[in-house]
C-alpha cells in the first residue's frame, strides 16, 4: 500500500494539489523538461512515472486512467505514441531531477525535472568480476598470517617463560 | 497563560543571542568549469551538472 504524503498539500487543498501535480505532468510531457521547485519535482516524479508505465501498456483503459489525470487528449496521444514507445526497454526511472539551486525572489530551492532521453546503458557485471579478485588476494592472506602466528607465540611464550622464571626466583628470595 | 514575571537583562539577552551562528557553505570545485559550487546542485557558472550540460549559464 503506498505511504500517504506527510505534511501539507502543494496549494493548500488535495483538490488544489491534484491540480498542480496534473498540470506540472502535463507541461512535462508537452515540454520534456520543466523548471519547478524541489518539493514539487519530488511530489511529480512517482506521478509522472506511474503515467508512462501506464502508457508502455497502451490500451484503452490505460489510456482512460492516464486521461482522468492529464485532460489534455493531445498530450496524452503524444505521451502513447511518442514518448512511452521510447521508454520501452527502461525499467521505470524514466524522469531525471537536477537541483539548480534557489529562486532570486524567494529563495525557493528549484530543480528541472527532464524525461530521461538518453539511450539505455547496458548493465554490466562487474559484481560477478569483484568476488573474483577479492577472493583472489585473500588466499595468500591466510598464508602469512600462518607464517606469522607461530613467530607470535614463540614470542609470547619466551616472554611468559621469562616471566615464570622471574617470579620463581623472586618467590625463592622470599 | 504563563507569562514573564520579570523583563530579561540585557546581558541574558546577548549571552542568548551570542549561540545564533552561521556556518559556511559547502562548496566543491565544479568537474567542468573548476569554480566552486554547492554539492548535489548544478553549477551556476558553467550550468553542468555530472557534465551535462542542465541549465544556461547565468553569467
Amino acid at each position: 500500500m503506498p505511504k500517504p504524503t506527510k505534511g501539507p498539500r502543494l496549494g493548500g487543498s488535495p483538490a488544489h494539489e491534484r491540480l498542480i501535480l496534473a498540470n506540472l505532468a502535463t507541461q512535462l510531457f508537452q515540454h520534456g523538461r520543466i523548471r519547478t521547485t524541489e518539493a514539487k519535482a519530488k511530489r511529480l516524479r512517482p506521478l509522472a512515472e506511474r503515467l508512462i508505465t501506464k502508457a508502455k501498456k497502451g490500451d484503452m483503459h490505460n489510456r482512460r486512467q492516464v486521461l482522468t489525470v492529464v485532460r489534455d487528449k493531445g498530450v496524452v496521444h503524444q505521451l502513447f505514441t511518442e514518448i512511452a514507445p521510447t521508454f520501452a526497454e527502461r525499467p521505470g526511472g524514466y524522469t531525471r531531477i537536477t537541483k539548480i539551486g534557489q529562486r532570486k525572489g524567494d529563495a525557493a530551492p528549484m530543480a528541472v525535472i527532464e524525461l530521461v532521453t538518453e539511450q539505455l546503458s547496458p548493465v554490466t557485471t562487474t559484481r560477478r568480476s569483484e568476488p573474483a579478485a577479492a577472493s583472489a588476494p585473500a588466499e595468500p592472506a591466510p598464508a602469512v598470517e600462518t607464517v606469522e602466528l607461530p613467530a607470535d607465540d614463540e614470542a609470547t611464550s619466551e616472554t611468559e617463560a621469562s616471566e615464570t622464571s622471574e617470579t620463581s626466583e623472586k618467590k625463592d628470595e622470599a | 497563560m504563563a507569562v514573564p514575571k520579570r523583563r530579561m537583562s540585557r546581558s541574558n539577552t546577548r549571552a542568548r543571542r551570542s549561540q545564533w551562528k552561521t556556518s559556511a557553505v559547502a562548496l566543491v570545485s565544479c568537474p567542468q568549469c573548476r569554480s566552486p559550487k554547492r554539492p548535489h546542485v548544478a553549477c551556476p557558472t558553467c550550468g553542468t551538472y555530472n557534465r551535462r550540460q542542465v541549465i544556461e549559464p547565468s553569467s
